[in-house]
């Protein structure tokens, strides 16, 4: 417990470098409402009947921005601060010290987890203010949930990842790479097509970004009568984080490859 | 293992493999309590891996060692709670200020030593509101060994602290040093500065090629050979001076020197026979052999390069 106890603590830290970087503090929480801006000027904020009553289809755009944001958060900011952070000799630097490895790496997987629940927390304000999004009451803990479980798991996987990556140079462009096609076939910025190749469609299956939108969009949905749980969606997104998690554990460096 | 307690560091045929290359070829080495230690030898000899290796960044392949009554291989916070690094490269979170980088460190530690004192220690008392990256190069430096200072350690790596710095840096940093040994830390420090070598350690050991070629203290070590130079300008009596003088003489660029392990006799035989004759000797001077010469002797002409670096070069005594 202490090294949970001391990994809390590293949440301060991070928080207080995170905010003396303002340029990188205001375009992270900008970044999820200029997609929802350009949602609503692409496709549209219709009125929408459906079987339950009616919403706006900006109350659909929210959990598609909400996983991009925890994708964006978790996985991809991680991978970007990590690298840095190894460059730095920061990474080196701490492994000397008596701090646990484990409490660093929970300081930073519980703060980028506090980021993505407050962009979509921010997202979905906005969108209620300016866009006439419905928050859902009955699944409001299940979108929370599911949000969390995601978040955790995306920022494990960007620990994972952050082993693939030689140096800071090399890193926006390992996880471009490695994000943004899934993030196209995965439900997020455009529905998959019916006709779209199949392999595609099984691709977009095996990786756990377009399992994070299917959970959020039915925990979102106002018009969802059950809990809006979706256990199978999310246990995909719990065992790619387990993988991460080994893989993380095993192949993680704490200096940069030259 | 058994360590003896007034043994800070024991090393018996440290062994460290890259590929086909030996980069640490089976030293022995140890380290008193409350010393300052440093590991000389040019770039590339094996200095940082060996430190790496005390302070449990890397593995060895063969070989035992003893850092406090722990395998740093083998050991974990326990260790790690008696022992501060400062790595060659700075390691802190640039956004932060001073203070709140070292309170951070600070809380790693069961007994950690009041931030305000390590500040003065570091002298960076003024700058404890001042972000990192804000601090010039000498000053983050010096934050690193407040961030290695932090938790207290009974030992403290330096690895290599003063390369790059201006000779006034050097001059702080050394005062640094020695703030350290009065609080009565043991220092094991890296460097491939000779007079930087001379000046703080208590004993050290040369470095060359992944082997040890020397260990001492530095006026042992000075002494090693027992060897004095006298030098003076030529003049036309001067092969009657000298003749007869046990040394080895050589003469050229109207300088006229003379190795010896019996400088007295040999001085007051040639200044003798000077003064009978009314000759002036211009330029008379005894010196002993400085650790330079012992070092370049030993490390080889690779190594000159290195003594003499650009920033070093103001401060090397000849």
């Amino acid at each position: 417990m202490t090294s949970l106890r001391l990994g809390l603590r590293q949440v301060r830290y991070e928080f207080v470098a995170f905010y003396r970087n303002p340029a990188s503090a205001f375009f992270t929480f900008a970044f999820p409402l200029i997609f929802l801006v350009i949602f609503n000027l692409l496709f549209g904020n219709e009125e929408l009947e459906l079987d339950g009553g009616t919403t706006n289809v900006s109350t659909f755009y929210v959990p598609a921005i909400a996983a991009l944001s925890v994708v964006n958060a978790c996985y991809t900011g991680l991978a970007m601060s990590m690298s840095i952070s190894r460059d730095q000799g920061l990474l080196k630097r701490l492994r000397g010290t008596p701090l646990p490895a484990s409490s660093f790496l929970i300081g930073r997987v519980v703060f980028m987890t506090l980021v993505a629940i407050a962009l979509v927390a921010i997202v979905t304000l906005f969108g209620t203010l300016f866009y006439g999004v419905d928050v859902p009451t009955n699944t409001l803990p299940a979108f929370v949930i599911s949000l969390a479980i995601g978040a955790a798991a995306f920022s494990i996987l960007g620990l994972a990842i952050t082993s693939l990556i030689p140096n800071a140079d090399a890193a926006p462009a390992v996880v471009n790479a490695s994000i943004l096609p899934l993030l196209f076939i995965s439900d997020v910025f455009i529905p998959i097509d019916t006709d779209a190749p199949q392999w595609l469609t099984l691709i977009g299956d095996l990786f756990p970004v377009k399992h994070l939108s299917v959970a959020l969009q039915t925990a979102f949905n106002p018009f969802e009568t059950g809990s809006g749980f979706e256990p199978e969606h999310l246990g995909v997104i719990v065992l790619w984080g387990a993988i991460g998690g080994v893989f993380a554990a095993r192949r993680f460096s704490w200096e940069p490859r030259v | 293992m058994t360590s003896t307690p007034d043994r800070a560091i024991e090393v018996v045929g440290l062994r460290k493999r890259y590929g086909s290359l030996d980069a640490v070829a089976g030293i022995d080495l140890h380290v008193n309590r409350a010393e300052v230690f440093a590991l000389l030898g040019p770039n590339g000899a094996g200095k940082t891996t060996t430190v790496e290796i005390l302070e449990g960044h890397r593995d060895r392949d063969g070989g035992s060692v003893d850092v406090l009554g722990h395998d740093p291989q083998h050991s974990g916070q326990a260790f790690r709670e008696q022992i501060g690094i400062v790595l060659q490269s700075t390691g802190v979170e640039p956004y932060l200020t001073v203070e709140e980088t070292l309170e951070q460190f600070s809380g790693y530690y069961p007994r950690p030593r009041p931030i305000g004192e390590v500040l003065e220690v570091v002298g960076l008392s003024d700058q404890g509101g001042a972000r990192v990256r804000q601090l010039s190069g000498g000053q983050q430096r010096r934050l690193d060994v407040a961030v290695g200072l932090v938790g207290d350690p009974d030992l403290l790596f330096l690895d290599e602290p003063t390369t790059g710095f201006d000779p006034a840096a050097r001059r702080q940093a050394w005062g640094l040093v020695h703030n350290l040994q009065a609080l009565g830390k043991t220092v094991f420090l890296t460097t491939h500065y000779m007079d930087e070598a001379q000046q703080l350690a208590d004993r050290l050991a040369i470095i060359v090629a992944g082997e040890i070629v020397a260990e001492g203290t530095p006026g042992e070590l000075m002494n090693r050979d027992h060897v004095s130079t006298i030098e003076f300008q030529q003049t036309p009596a001067a092969t009657s001076f000298i003749a007869g003088v046990l040394g080895e003489v050589a003469i050229g660029d109207g300088l006229v020197t003379i190795k010896t392990s019996e400088p007295t006799s040999a001085l007051a035989m040639i200044s003798g026979r000077a003064a009978e004759q009314g000759v002036e000797l211009e330029g008379l001077t005894v010196t002993r052999a400085t650790l330079e010469d012992v070092y370049l002797e030993l490390a080889g002409p690779g190594a000159a390069a290195d003594a003499t670096g650009d920033d070093a070069g103001a401060e090397v005594s000849g």
